[in-house]
């Protein structure tokens, strides 16, 4: 039965050629996500079973703040068959999922809504706002803008050591101006090497080039791997241990700012909390 | 006489050329710091920070620059006398691919986090495997032909296998660093690096320099060889341990780096009246100096991109061996 459905919607679908309309102005009552950024500010929006699926890395505490809250709900891969055979009325995906999936989607007549990663506070903003007004919860999404308004203004009410933070990631990488990093990095009142060194985005940052900025801070992402990869050999290379010493090293969970939602705050403070011992410590 | 004079000017001319260029990738890199500041920060003892970017990172890799290519270079011109086979070349081989596979194992299982010598042992194992599966298929006088093929038999095998272990690994990034095994690259390796491969390399050194004078003897053909008194298990034993050490730990630290071995040594043997015993010191340094060169212009054209070394060799390399194969194809047909 289910699987005649199917075949007479697919049917349909070619035989029109076109996206068969499907009711938008009532609230979505099934909605399936299928990015980890998606996931969670869908977690913090969504009405009661509302929230149909998740995607699997929801569940990864490694790079979702709320892992924990995503059991609660069915697991997907990102795969168009199983997104398919859900059947939501919503769909949201971020726009680095597969292209080829979500075309496909959208061919099936399914309504796909899909979000930019945010590379400001601002852009926060409007991508909760905009997730509150898919899912008809408006008012939720006020108050996490609010929630997070607060934060900021609780941060920048504080005065923040003079230090300079460098970002360091696996296989030399590191995250400049236009990135949610870096506006954390300015949110904790700090100053990032990236800045001085002119880097946009998400750049390869040459060990030597780091070792001469001479940043009070290193960041590093906190996760570990089972197993070791050439991508972590920086991390022991002595140029960079000899700079970056056990009092300047900070590790801030990735799962904090690999997504912008309230919780994004918490890098920021935990930065915050660094520079103030930091601070301390070499007074 | 003069045949003595040109040959040691073509050695002086080598040394000076890989001595400059060596120079010149000390001074090279993305933090720009004119030629004087660098060199008195590499020699100044100021726990400065320049001087630890000087120390650390660039004569690391400048070092392993100039040992890795002579090893490519030392290491092609025996292998073409050896197997007397003018395409031989330990990347055409697979035998660099094979001392890849190796040191993936060794790094991706963790062996080499606690054991660090299992890193060039590993990747030398595997180098001595290829080694000694090219000396069977060869057989005792083994075509052009059948070497090549076995060679590309045993790349393609080896780079499969390497493929499998990174893509099985559960770290996300090893699959990414299918690409370093594959071309090669010197960036950010450090002192610890050149310490653990150099010893490999001088002992393979010693041993492929010892093959200079029988494989004069051996250009008259195997058996004129062993009727003159070279002995063949010698020979054969120098060349495949001597090979794959120093390949081995080259590779294990850099990644496998092709057509080096395969162009220096056509390129300078009509220079040195193409003598092995001249060939192999020539040989050693032209290496160096091309290799040293492709790893100034990486960082020069795409600085910050991590551009593979492999990549420029391959660009001269591929089409050199294409007007090689043009031209003995007669002969192997």
């Amino acid at each position: 039965m289910f699987i005649a459905r199917a075949i007479v919607a697919v049917s349909l679908t070619i035989a029109a050629g076109i996206s068969p309309a499907r009711a938008t102005d009532a609230a979505p009552s099934r909605v399936v996500s299928m990015n980890v950024c998606t996931d969670q500010l869908a977690m913090l929006l969504a009405a009661e079973g509302q929230l149909h699926s998740v995607s699997h890395l929801a569940g990864d505490p490694g790079v979702s703040v709320l892992a924990d809250e995503a059991g609660r709900y069915v697991v997907n891969h990102g795969l168009g068959e199983e997104i398919f055979l859900m059947q939501p009325d919503l769909v949201i995906a971020g726009t680095f999922t597969t292209r080829a999936t979500i075309d496909m989607l959208r061919r099936l007549g399914f309504r796909v809504e899909e979000f930019a990663p945010e590379g400001t506070f601002e852009g926060v903003r409007a991508n909760i706002r905009r997730m509150g007004e898919l899912l008809g919860r408006q008012q939720r999404a006020d108050e996490l803008i609010a929630e997070l308004d607060a934060g900021l203004a609780e941060l920048a009410s504080e005065p923040a050591p003079p230090l300079s933070v460098a970002l360091y990631s696996a296989n030399s990488y590191t995250s400049g101006d236009g990135s949610l990093s870096n506006a954390v990095i300015e949110a904790a009142g700090l100053q990032s090497i990236a800045d001085r060194l002119g880097i946009v985005g998400v750049q390869r940052l040459p060990l030597e080039q780091l070792v001469l900025s001479n940043p009070d801070l290193v960041v590093l992402g906190e996760r570990t791997y089972d197993r070791p990869a050439l991508a972590h050999e920086n991390f022991r290379h002595p140029a960079f241990t000899a700079i970056a010493s056990q009092d300047r090293l900070v590790r801030i969970p990735d799962r904090y700012w690999i997504c912008g939602a309230p919780f994004t705050l918490e890098a920021a403070r935990l930065l915050r909390d660094a520079a103030n011992a930091h601070a301390e410590a070499a007074r | 006489m003069s045949d003595r004079i040109s040959y040691a000017a073509v050695l002086g001319t080598l040394a000076v050329a890989a001595l400059a260029l060596f120079f010149v990738s000390l001074t090279t890199g993305p933090a720009d710091v004119g030629f004087g500041e660098s060199i008195r920060a590499l020699v100044s003892g100021d726990p400065d920070l320049l001087t630890l970017v000087m120390r650390e990172i660039r004569l690391p890799r400048a070092l392993l620059g100039l040992m890795i290519g002579a090893t490519l270079g030392l290491s092609g011109a025996v292998l073409q006398g050896y197997l007397r086979n003018p395409l031989a070349e330990p990347g055409l081989l697979g035998i660099s691919a094979s001392a890849s596979l190796g040191a993936v194992v060794a790094i991706y299982t963790g062996i080499s986090v606690a054991f660090p010598l299992g890193l060039p042992l590993a990747a030398l194992a595997g180098a001595v495997l290829a080694v000694l599966l090219l000396r069977v298929m060869a057989g005792e006088r083994g075509g052009t032909l059948t070497i090549i093929l076995a060679g590309v038999a045993i790349s393609a095998f080896a780079g499969a296998m390497t493929s499998l272990v990174l893509n099985l690994s559960p770290n996300p990034f090893a699959a990414t660093e299918i690409i370093f095994w594959m071309l090669g690259s010197l960036t950010d390796r450090s002192m610890t690096h050149l310490w653990l491969s150099a010893p490999f390399m001088l002992a393979g050194w010693v041993m492929l320099a010892m093959l200079a004078r029988p494989l004069d003897v051996l250009t008259l053909g195997s058996d004129a060889a062993a009727s003159m008194g070279v002995d063949m298990r010698r020979v054969q034993f120098l060349a495949v341990f001597g090979t794959a050490a120093s390949v081995g730990a080259a590779t294990a630290i850099a990644g496998a780096i092709g057509f080096i071995g395969l162009v220096v040594p056509h390129v300078l043997r009509p220079l040195v009246g193409a003598v092995p015993s001249r060939l192999l010191p020539a040989s050693a340094l032209g290496g160096a100096t091309v290799l040293l060169a492709a790893d100034i212009l990486v960082r020069l054209i795409a600085p910050g991109r991590d551009l593979k070394l492999g990549v420029l060799t391959a660009i001269v390399g591929a089409p050199f061996f294409l007007w090689l194969v043009w031209r003995t194809r007669r002969r192997m047909l």
